[in-house]
């Protein structure tokens, strides 16, 4: 399952980086981006575990930038 | 400006005004007899002026640097910024340093100046794409109980008429069942001609009705109209990361540990090993932290891509991904599929040769008429060719007949036999014609002269004499020449077609046009195969890019590096088959993508050897202690403004 969203008030492209590295990472997730220039992510992973998938997601970007929210 | 950054920039203002004040009072000398007449070290009372603008400039960057570091976020820009200016303001501390203060406090000043600009050059460059591809319509006219009501787009399904009045946006794909009117089609394709639309053509949505108002029936929902998916591809080929992209972002998170190392071991080990000044030393590690940030070209590079695709998008060429723009600026060599691409696909009557007496619109004539209920394109072409003639002869004699006798007299043909691939027999009036190929004129035994002109040719034959030879053609689309040379001014070294032609035909069409090398005669799956040996045959670091119309090469244009649909719109499978997507069916804007994805290129390449060179020649700089701080806050934020400006240029193709 693939979706993508809006990130709200991400503020740097480096920030950006670390966080699809982050979530790349993330298990059952086959494929992370976030684009800085477009603010959006987009999250392919297991279609079960996905809503786990967006909420630890949104834990990582916390952590990186912490006013950065993933709209949903 | 969002109200984020006026606050930010009054924040900044006031921190400004505060910190000139205190360095003209501490410049002219007013602080230290203040501090005398008070008996407190003026050092310590410039110490406590300077820290007020320091504070108000950058309260928040020194917060989220502690609350970071509770997160375990090292090497983040706050983190860098707030350790090397509360080093500066530190070295106070060190009695045989000079004061740094001015130096401290200027530093986090001017990197939330950088800061600002880089907020607002981002989002000013995010707005001016999404004004360029604001061609999404806000709603759509439906008539309800007599009156024009403004439903939105979404709410409409296929099947519903609606309104489009002069000036409004065509809101969803659909086909015209009313009214007539020029439509504008620029902000799709680039195009500035408009085109004629009246009932029963096809428009698609984000065009805009000019003249007249049009009642249109939706064929597609919103969400598949043209304009969603143009703006859903334009939105996501940001997803698609340049190799550039990838190897910047993964050498910044090499790149800043490995300075804020060295800033470590420069601030501590000559003072300890070889006992040199540690103000001396500390400040050296100080100008590397504040120069180890890697946003300048973490930030530089999307940006210039992003820039590109916009630029492109706005001619009507949609790239659908960072990484194809990369690859399209290495294309040194370009396949064409010939009919629909260089040519129109429309098959047209070129030449007509009369032989034994008869004329040329005499054996036009009759092979219309023989032809007359063939649905053969080439019959078209040769009913086309005469329907044009009789027109132009009529006029010319300003004859009385009515206008449906120009044309074709049905009436006159009978006995009607089409003949398994070789042509037609027919009886016109009171001869039988004979109309195809050369072997349907050798196996009735009719002597005739084969014409010199490439392309298909009609034989006919009049009660078994040989009357003449039709030509007909698919013809060259006005532009493609100028293409071609336009291409290999680009910088394309090879140039390919491909088609199912006779080899006679395909070699004049390539003469013609200039085009190097010939593959003709291939079936639809053979076209794979021949890409795929010229993919061999590529040089490293090239790439090869084919062009077709998108309606049955898909295979091939997924197959080469970079597949280019041309005419695309409204086309969905050539639009999901290909990387790279002219709206427009003119060749030219091959090389036109091709020069904009170099452009981009060479902003990003400058980008990236500019801000490294700067960052490297200050490191250098300060590691000999001859750079100050002033300096480091230049080659991080400095450059960064600069490398946005920089990047904002691709957006203008």
């Amino acid at each position: 399952m693939k979706k993508a969203f809006k990130l709200q008030d991400l503020g740097c492209a480096n920030c950006a980086a670390k966080m699809e590295a982050g979530i790349a990472k993330l298990p059952g997730v086959t494929n992370a981006t976030v684009s800085f220039m477009t603010e959006r992510l987009v999250i392919e992973a297991d279609e079960a575990r996905f809503p786990a998938v967006i909420d630890e997601a949104q834990a990582i970007i916390s952590k990186i930038e912490p006013y950065c929210t993933i709209k949903r | 400006m969002t109200p984020k950054q006026k606050k930010n920039l009054a924040r900044i203002l006031v921190a400004l005004a505060l910190f000139v004040g205190v360095f003209a009072a501490s410049e002219s000398g007013a602080l230290a007899t203040a501090g005398a007449a008070a008996s407190i070290n003026p050092l310590y009372v410039e110490f406590a002026l300077y820290l007020i603008p320091y504070l108000i400039a950058g309260y928040d960057v020194i917060a989220n640097a502690f609350r970071n570091i509770g997160r375990g976020q090292v090497f983040d820009e706050d983190f860098l910024m707030t350790i090397a200016t509360f080093g500066a303001f530190a070295l106070v501390f060190f009695p045989e340093s000079e004061p740094h203060m001015a130096e401290g406090a200027a530093v986090m000043l001017f990197f939330q100046v950088g800061e600002f600009f880089q907020d607002y050059a981002v989002n000013k460059s995010r707005q001016s794409i999404r004004d360029m591809m604001d061609i999404a319509p806000e709603f759509a006219n439906v008539m309800r109980d007599g009156a024009l009501e403004q439903v939105d787009p979404y709410e409409h399904s296929p099947g519903d008429e609606f309104i489009v009045k002069p000036g409004e946006r065509i809101p969803l794909d659909g086909v015209v069942t009313a009214g007539s009117s020029q439509i504008d089609t620029a902000a799709l394709t680039g195009e500035s001609l408009p085109r004629h639309a009246s009932a029963g053509s096809a428009v698609i949505s984000g065009c805009v009705s000019l003249t007249g108002t049009l009642t249109v029936r939706a064929t597609k929902p919103f969400e598949d109209s043209t304009v969603s998916r143009i703006l859903e591809l334009v939105e996501s080929a940001a997803d698609k990361k340049a190799r550039t992209e990838s190897f910047i972002t993964r050498f910044a998170r090499y790149y800043t540990p490995a300075v804020v190392g060295i800033a470590v071991l420069l601030a501590l080990l000559p003072p300890l090993a070889l006992g040199l000044p540690w103000a001396d030393w500390v400040q050296r590690g100080l100008i590397f932290l504040v120069v180890s940030c890697p946003c300048a070209l973490v930030i530089s590079v999307p940006l210039s891509f992003f820039g590109g695709i916009g630029g492109a998008s706005r001619q009507g060429i949609l790239v659908k991904g960072s990484n194809y723009l990369e690859a399209l600026a290495q294309v040194d060599t370009v396949v064409f599929d010939k009919t629909g691409t260089l040519t129109s696909g429309v098959f047209k009557v070129t030449s007509t040769t009369p032989a034994n007496g008869f004329s040329r619109s005499e054996v036009l004539r009759l092979a219309a008429h023989a032809e007359a209920f063939s649905n053969h394109p080439v019959a078209q072409a040769v009913r086309n060719a005469y329907a044009k003639e009789a027109a132009n002869g009529a006029n010319a004699a300003e004859s009385s007949q009515s206008e449906s006798d120009r044309g074709i007299d049905a009436a006159m043909v009978r006995e009607v036999r089409e003949l398994g691939g070789l042509g037609i027999s027919a009886r016109v009036g009171e001869t039988t014609v004979l109309a195809g190929s050369a072997a349907l004129m050798e196996g009735n035994g009719v002597a005739f002269q084969a014409p010199s002109q490439a392309g298909t040719v009609v034989y006919v034959a009049v009660d078994g004499v040989f009357a003449g030879s039709i030509i007909v053609a698919d013809a060259v689309k006005p532009d493609t020449r100028e293409a071609i040379i336009a291409l290999q001014e680009a910088g394309v070294r090879n140039t390919v077609m491909l088609t199912g032609d006779k080899e006679s035909v395909a070699r004049t069409v390539a003469a013609e046009l200039g085009i190097a090398q010939v593959r003709a005669e291939l079936l639809p799956q053979d076209k794979v195969a021949q890409v795929e040996s010229l993919l061999a045959a590529q040089a490293p670091g090239r790439k090869l890019a084919f062009v077709g119309d998108g309606i049955n090469d898909a295979p091939v244009l997924m197959r080469s590096d970079i597949g280019i649909a041309m005419g695309a719109i409204g086309s969905d499978a050539a639009i999901e088959a290909a990387d790279v997507v002219l709206m427009d069916d003119k060749p030219a804007n091959i090389a036109r993508a091709i020069r904009i994805a170099r452009k981009t290129m060479r902003i990003v390449w400058q980008n990236i050897v500019f801000a490294l060179g700067v960052k490297f020649g200050v490191l250098a700089l300060a590691a000999f202690g001859m750079a100050n701080l002033w300096l480091a806050v230049f080659a991080d934020v400095g450059v960064a403004v600069l490398a946005i400006i920089n990047a904002m240029r691709a957006m203008r193709a």
